[in-house]
């Protein structure tokens, strides 16, 4: 099939590939950048494990073509730490709050978690609970990883972590 | 000892031993995207294989025609039953002893079912190819309803064993039957019924569902035909098992067979099967000298590997007027599906379904099941719960309800009356099983207590009155249960698989310089096995736990084991962790003793050393022990410092809990919302109450998604209509409740760390306290059974049948 010239700047670094026009973004992100942090799960927009931030929004590269990336700009969960390895606070958070299990879901959880707090610095339990709506995770139940959004917000703004009563 | 050195407390702490809500080891990679999972290995000159699937649920095939999917460029290969008969792998034995299809042989049994494999050089290759396979069926009438099976005209699902009166579990009644089971003591269970003052009898229905790990089921086989070796790496819950049963349907020797699970992305019993999917991708490996992965789509997933449940439980339950229980009987029809690919124990074609007297003192009590086929994909895995026992625990906490509903006595009080109590622990069950330890009346004081619960029930009395007086239309449903688990399978004399005696194994090898690594046959997928197991080896051995390495999935490597589900990694293999522990620091006694010059019984173990006895200044610590293995070993003895141990457990441990849920039903939309959950569990020994209470919370999450939503349903032609996410019900941070986390600690005498086990727990307690939640609400209304999953269709239903909507 005749493949189409892309590029794109993925993780801060300016990328320019052939694809074939029907190559899905998580395909193309896995397979051809070897960047295996977003994850398929259903192939439908269901579960998140994909999820990616593109031009400032999360997005779901299982349902986007490759090509319709062309010219954006996209943060995996590979591009979450600093230059130095320096973890992200959402990263540390979800260790610290023990935020995940399996792992599958924990890179499009956090991805989507950081342009949550991208988008409100301060969320409510609520908000985030239905800011992570798109996003599935089968072993934590959300209620480590709604703690882990919390710790997150409270140490990038630098209030002090006020965990909920149970 | 000066005042600098460390207190034996403060020498523990930094251990990060059991107790300590250690943060987890495997999120450093996880959090990163650093995990490696299946689909994330890539091999030079990787195939990528994809079936073509039958749309039908009961059909002959009449021909395939694969001319046309072999032809697209990139197609390397297609393989059909036809090709696999060559090969002598057609078809392929179940883990219950039944045969089943690799890829359609003149029948299709169920919808989706596997008819050809095609592999190709990309994956978008590979799904266009398999839509090309043509494939001529002749549809057939099927059957779905389990309890239509045995009909004298119900279709012939097997024709394969029609006439086959015996099958792997005893006779078969009726073509579509697979086997029946009983236990316990019909003619003691009839005799109470007789007697009893009062009986109750409901047809208590667990509906099918499904487990939907996050990662599917997939895998990448390899096979090296200069050495005639293969490597498989997949999604494996029990690698070991894997291995031996590649080998003995493969004909390979098994030290030939590498197999590998990397990180699995949640399993919850989905991956304890072998599917067709892996053995395509192994003999497409061999035909084509090169690797091959297969990896499942989500339909796939939902409508073909490892369904759970689909138990049909006739629920009686004899009791006397003072509500004291006398006698419990059951009769299940449970729905095998096509092919009889149940994970169970071998032996146990129905579990351990004989659990079902659960915490309670029954005098008296029998069980019968049934197996049939149906056209329905196989399976019957224990989805998160023992094998069976979910089925087990839901069909006698909904039984408790309902005759403590007749009996006019509150549910908490009649579970109460009726609780084992403490001072019966070891307490042989009807059926014979001998639970371990347990305080279950303390445990439901203290869960009644936190949640207030008088106060709960004043509140809701309040709440039916106004609702009679049209004030309101909400009602309050206050949901109790109770239950008691069997899990850490298991005595071999009990339990095996295929043969394979249900042991487990560790084994522990310290280097020189204290840090060391352990192996297990277990396998960990989300439970952080890399961070608990450490955690044993640090309080046994006074290492920290941050210098043992725990590595799992790699036949090649591990001892033997036989993986893990049913929770038996704590039970089996954490406690041969704590043995082979033990050997390590008998020999490090040894070297010790040899070492101060003073004979093994002169000293005495603290925390991180061995001392002499009355001079504790005179010591050895495990780390200059570890190096001293390896330079000044007493004569005559092995250098070295490592051990291993194969546990093969004297019993059975039974974790249980108390768990309390309060929700609001609105009786005009059928919506439910939970205000409270609270679980207390009790899992004996807790070595990371942070790990615990995070299985706690998944698992009631699964809980309250199968409770409130989840069916894997089919339409009378057959068809799965909810084999997506869009139809099948994941809960997302939105409507998942909150959960309040609570414990007791009853030891599991047996258990070398006294640990039982309580990644189910959730997921078994959960289910029956939703459910008697939301049918609470409805049961002063003269309602008895509301059937699951509680969706808002349903309950609305049940509203409108009592007739609230008029």
């Amino acid at each position: 099939m005749a493949k189409s010239q892309i590029s794109m700047t993925v993780n801060g670094k300016k990328v320019e590939e052939l694809v074939e026009p029907r190559t899905l973004l998580v395909h193309f992100l896995r397979e051809q950048l070897h960047l295996t942090g977003p994850h398929i799960g259903c192939e439908t927009s269901h579960c998140g494990a994909c999820t990616v931030d593109l031009d400032g929004k999360s997005v779901k590269s299982c349902t986007m073509f490759a090509v319709q990336a062309n010219g954006t700009d996209i943060r995996t969960i590979e591009g979450m730490a600093a230059a130095d390895g320096t973890l992200h606070a959402l990263q540390d958070a979800f260790r610290e709050m023990h935020g995940l299990q399996c792992g599958f879901c924990t890179p499009g959880m956090i991805v989507r978690a950081y342009r949550l707090l991208q988008e409100n610095k301060n969320p409510t339990e609520e908000e985030i609970r239905f800011g992570i709506s798109g996003n599935l995770c089968r072993c934590t139940g959300y209620q480590n990883i709604v703690k882990a959004i919390q710790y997150a917000a409270a140490k990038l703004s630098g209030a002090p972590f006020q965990e909920a009563a149970e | 000892m000066n005042d600098m050195t460390p207190t034996s407390a403060e020498r523990a702490e930094k251990l990060q031993g059991m107790g300590c809500k250690r943060k987890r080891v495997e999120d450093i990679r996880f959090v990163q995207g650093k995990g490696n999972y299946v689909d994330d290995i890539k091999l030079p000159g990787m195939l990528y294989g994809d079936f073509t699937r039958s749309p039908h649920a009961h059909a002959r095939v009449k021909k395939i025609d694969t001319t046309k999917a072999a032809a697209v460029p990139g197609v390397v290969a297609v393989l059909t039953a036809e090709t696999l008969k060559t090969v002598n792998l057609d078809w392929m034995p179940t883990l219950a002893g039944d045969v089943q299809m690799v890829l359609a042989d003149g029948k299709v049994l169920f919808q989706n079912q596997e008819v050809a494999f095609v592999i190709a050089e990309d994956r978008y290759i590979a799904a266009d190819a398999a839509e090309l396979v043509e494939v001529e069926y002749e549809a057939l009438p099927c059957n779905v309803d389990p309890l239509k099976a045995m009909a004298a005209t119900a279709p012939v699902i097997r024709e394969d064993i029609k006439d086959k009166k015996e099958g792997a579990h005893g006779p078969r009644k009726h073509y579509n039957h697979v086997f029946n089971w009983q236990a316990g003591d019909k003619a003691k269970a009839d005799a109470a019924f007789a007697k009893a003052d009062v009986t109750i009898k409901e047809m208590i229905v667990y509906p099918r569902v499904h487990p939907c790990p996050l990662e599917t089921c997939q895998c990448v086989a390899s096979f090296d035909k200069i050495k005639s070796e293969l490597t498989l790496w997949g999604t494996f819950q029990a690698p070991h098992v894997i291995r031996t049963v590649g080998s003995l349907i493969s004909k390979i020797p098994e030290n030939k067979i590498h197999v590998i699970a990397p990180d699995i992305g949640g399993g919850f019993g989905n991956k304890v099967g072998a599917y067709p999917g892996y053995i395509c991708a192994i003999v497409a490996s061999i035909a084509t000298g090169r690797p091959v992965k297969w990896v499942e789509d989500r339909i796939e997933n939902l409508s073909t590997t490892a369904f759970a449940r689909d138990f049909y439980m006739e629920t009686e339950i004899a009791a006397t007027k003072d509500g004291k229980v006398t006698g419990l009987r059951c009769y299940t029809v449970a729905d095998h599906g096509a092919f009889d690919a149940c994970a169970n124990a071998t032996k146990w074609p129905a579990g351990l379904f004989s659990i079902i007297s659960g915490s309670y003192d029954f005098p008296a009590a029998h069980v019968s099941v049934d197996g049939v086929y149906t056209n329905k994909a196989p399976g019957g895995v224990a989805y998160r719960c023992s094998f069976r026992v979910t089925e087990a625990a839901y069909a006698i906490e909904r039984g408790m309800d309902i005759m403590a509903q007749k009996l006019k006595m509150d549910p908490a009080e009649f579970r109460m009356k009726n609780l084992i109590r403490r001072e019966q622990f070891p307490y042989t069950s009807a059926f014979g099983w001998v639970y371990d330890s347990g305080d279950y009346q303390t445990a439901l004081q203290k869960a009644m207590e936190t949640v207030g619960y008088k106060k709960l029930r004043e509140e809701q009395k309040k709440r039916q009155e106004a609702f009679k007086r049209g004030e309101t239309r909400e009602l309050m449903g206050i949901g109790v249960a109770f239950f008691t688990e069997i899990v850490g399978a298991g005595p071999s004399r009990n339990c095996d698989i295929l043969g394979i005696a249900m042991f487990d194994s560790a084994e522990i090898r310290i280097h020189p310089t204290g840090t060391g690594i352990c192996r297990l046959g277990t396998k960990s997928q989300g439970q952080g096995h890399e961070t608990t197991y450490a955690q044993i080896i640090a309080t046994e051995l006074g290492l920290p736990a941050d210098n043992i390495t725990v590595e799992e999935g790699n036949t090649d490597t591990a001892p033997y084991g036989l993986g893990t589900y049913g929770s038996r990694s704590t039970p089996v293999s954490g406690a041969a962790t704590a043995m082979a522990c033990r050997k390590i620091k008998a020999k490090a006694q040894m070297i010790a003793a040899y070492m101060l010059e003073v004979h093994d019984d002169d000293l005495e173990w603290d925390v991180d050393r061995f001392r002499v006895k009355g001079n504790p200044e005179r010591f050895k610590t495990m780390t200059e022990l570890a190096w001293a293995a390896y330079q000044e070993v007493p004569p005559g003895m092995e250098p070295g410092l490592e051990a291993i141990n194969y546990y093969d457990p004297p019993n059975f441990t039974y974790p249980f809990g108390a768990y309390i849920c309060v929700l609001d039903v609105d009786v005009d939309t059928g919506s439910s919302k939970v205000r409270r959950f609270y679980a207390l569990d009790d899992c004996g020994t807790r070595i990371n109450p942070m790990i615990i209470e995070g299985q706690v919370h998944g698992g009631l999450t699964e809980a309250f998604g199968i409770a409130m939503g989840q069916e894997i349903h089919y339409d009378d032609e057959g068809n799965v209509t909810t084999a997506s996410l869009m139809d099948y019900f994941l809960p997302t941070a939105v409507e998942t409740p909150k959960w309040e986390t609570d414990w007791t600690t009853t030891p599991s005498p047996h258990h070398p760390i006294g640990a039982k086990g309580v990644g189910e727990s959730p997921n078994v307690g959960g289910v029956p306290c939703f459910s008697n939640a939301v049918n609470d609400a409805f049961a002063f209304l003269g309602s008895t059974n509301i059937p699951m999953p509680h969706d808002n269709w349903r309950t609305w239903t049940a509203a409108d049948k009592l007739g609230l909507h008029r």
